[in-house]
């Protein structure tokens, strides 16, 4: 067959594969939305204390009659359900409580921010647990290798909040080289600089966090693909041990990396809610945790229909790479 | 004679030749690898210690959940305060292993939960098989498509306010694992020889359920929730440290890393260093059980490990 050939071949298997996931995930982002509406219109929290806040104790009960009414809340359930779902559809996320200000523009302000610290974080995760996976595998046994393996298995024990809780006590207070929380200084405008140097320790922290399980699992990897057929090839034709290891093993030890990799989303997610939480940085993890302390329903359902499709989207564009790594793989849903 | 020299063979100072004998990277013999019973064995004890602590020292040294003590706010550790004491002066000694225990008294009763749960709906799926079991399986990668601690976020705020919806949150969330473990479980166990001996035998389908499918199911099932066990510690901890577990005045290892991030910034370390040595020594007790358990139930594994 023809490169060119293969090449179309593997670009139609791609397109099915997206498609495939695609129609999956519609019906299951709905069932997701469907259930955390359920769960909230079944929950003891009543809606109407939420449109009034405080207020609620001063408001007549007319007032308040005339709001659940003008609100729908002594309609069905499922009625309700068709008027939310309706407007999400129509891309109208609603009003945020916490925030005053309608959905769209909290997720619209905060979402940049997540997605910076959420990418260096993942590119530190990566090089980080590359470069400890390939030099605990170079010597099995060996000490790299059982202190590589050891903190890897206790950093898997420990949440995100205690590193971070770690990290600010040594490089914040201890030693102040970097800024404690925020985004900027007080009152600084965030140039590059600024965000830079609150980025570091954030980033650094979730980064870290998620090392453990990709360190052992490179490691793991490494060590099967050292065992294969063309390493040992490689090895009975003289190359050097470097291109070997770096040209030879690895790359078929990163095939099953990358799916992990995009797996492992949903761990990402949650190590941002707490690091954002701890360094006050203003993104949208850590604004689900003001959204949950103050019931904030719309902006919690939104966000977490957010991060359900962030998470789906993921799990897909790791199977497309591995389809366009692997010439091995032919895709089958 | 010199074309005789010009004739001679040119020879290069060269390095003498040497067999290839060196060591080749990842080929290094590993060392006793520490899949023994010694594994077990730490990690029981330290379970074991950890239990003990959790059972023993609040209920000695008399705990009292409410009490504060103005005159010794935030003493770092010393004879009377092992742990140090927190920003009400209450002992982080006491605090630190009663919440352990309410940690795991919470984890404990997550992990019973999601075993049912997922050990159900594991079983119906496999022996229901073909679109059943793919429907089920579909709805499974549903509910692992929202992070867990975000379904569990929304859960503990809209049912806030008690030990209850921490638990559910937490078991509501995490029997996804257990199911797939004990549906591929099921699945392959259904085309065994011995199941087909045992139906052309004559036996009923509640005796090879009861029989032959069920007690084969039990340890990976039983190994799953074991696993869960330190996730669920992580989660309470993480939701209460986030404000949305536990009520604060109850001591838990999230409650009381929850003051951590005031504390490091007056730089009482002790609050955030002896829960957090509690809830690593927790996590990784449990995971030398579980390995050991799981490296003995499965010997391929083992032979695995040894690469």
């Amino acid at each position: 067959m023809s490169t060119a050939t293969v090449g179309r071949r593997r670009g139609r298997e791609i397109g099915t594969l997206v498609a495939w996931r695609l129609g999956v995930a519609v019906p299951v982002v709905a069932v997701v939305a469907t259930a955390v509406f359920l769960l909230a219109a079944w929950s003891p929290f009543d809606p109407i204390y939420q449109y009034f806040g405080a207020g609620v104790f001063s408001a007549g009960d007319a007032a308040i009659a005339n709001a659940r009414v003008q609100l729908g809340l002594d309609d069905s359930v499922w009625s309700q359900l068709g008027r939310w779902a309706g407007g999400l559809l129509s891309g109208d996320l609603g009003q945020s409580l916490s925030f005053r200000q309608p959905v769209s523009t909290v997720v619209g302000q905060r979402l940049p921010w997540t997605l910076l610290l959420v990418t260096v974080g993942l590119v530190v995760a990566v090089v980080i647990s590359l470069v400890a996976g390939v030099t605990a595998a170079w010597r099995q046994g060996g000490w790299v290798d059982r202190g590589v393996t050891a903190v890897g298995h206790t950093l898997e024990g420990l949440p995100p909040f205690v590193l971070a809780l770690g990290a600010i006590a040594v490089f914040a207070v201890a030693w102040p080289v970097l800024p404690v929380a925020g985004l900027t200084d007080a009152g600084a405008a965030p140039t590059v600089d600024q965000v830079t140097r609150h980025l570091v320790l954030p980033a650094v922290v979730l980064g870290v966090s998620q090392t453990p399980w990709l360190v052992l699992h490179v490691r793991s990897s490494l060590l099967g693909a050292l065992d294969e057929d063309h390493v040992t090839g490689a090895r009975a034709r003289g190359l050097p041990e470097r291109v070997v290891m770096l040209r030879h093993a690895l790359p078929t030890a990163l095939l099953p990396f990358v799916t992990v990799l995009g797996n492992r989303l949903p761990e990402l997610v949650t190590g941002a809610v707490l690091v954002e939480t701890v360094f006050s940085w203003p993104g949208i993890a850590a604004a689900v945790v003001t959204a949950a302390l103050s019931v904030d329903f719309p902006l919690l359902a939104a966000l977490t229909l957010l991060t359900t499709a962030a998470v789906l989207l993921g799990a897909l564009l790791a199977d497309v790479a591995v389809l366009v790594l692997d010439p091995r793989v032919s895709a089958d849903g | 004679m010199a074309e005789l020299d010009l004739r001679r063979p040119v020879v290069r100072a060269e390095e003498p030749w040497r067999p290839a004998g060196r060591r080749r990277p990842g080929t290094l013999r590993a060392r006793a690898t520490w899949t023994g019973r010694g594994r077990l064995v730490a990690g029981l004890v330290a379970l074991g210690l950890l239990v003990a602590g959790a059972v023993l020292i609040p209920w000695l040294g008399g705990l009292d959940q409410g009490a504060v003590d103005y005159a010794a706010v935030r003493q770092p550790p010393s004879l009377a305060h092992p742990f140090g004491t927190d920003a009400v002066g209450r002992d982080l000694f006491l605090r630190a292993f009663a919440g352990l225990g309410v940690s795991l008294t919470v984890a404990a009763s997550c992990a019973v939960i999601s075993t049912v749960i997922g050990t159900l709906y594991g079983a119906v799926s496999g022996l229901l098989g073909g679109w059943p079991d793919r429907l089920l399986m579909r709805a499974v990668d549903g509910v692992n498509a929202v992070p867990h601690l975000l379904l569990g976020i929304v859960i503990v705020a809209l049912y806030r306010g008690s030990v209850l919806a921490v638990i559910a949150s937490i078991g509501l969330t995490h029997w996804t694992t257990v199911a797939r473990v004990v549906r591929s479980e099921v699945l392959s166990l259904r085309s065994r020889p011995f199941v087909d001996a045992a139906i052309s035998g004559g036996a009923s389908r509640r005796r090879v359920l009861g029989r032959h499918l069920l007690p084969a199911v039990v340890p990976p099932a039983v190994l799953s929730s074991v696993l869960i066990l330190p996730h669920a510690v992580w989660h309470e901890t993480a939701l209460s440290f986030l404000g949305l577990g536990l009520p604060p005045h109850l001591a838990s290892l999230g409650n009381i890393l929850a003051e951590g991030r005031q504390a490091v910034l007056l730089g009482s370390w002790w609050i955030v260093v002896f829960p957090s040595v509690l809830l690593a020594a927790t996590t990784l007790a449990v995971a030398g059980v579980a390995a050991w358990w799981r490296d003995r139930s499965r010997p391929r594994r083992r032979s695995e490990l040894a690469l």
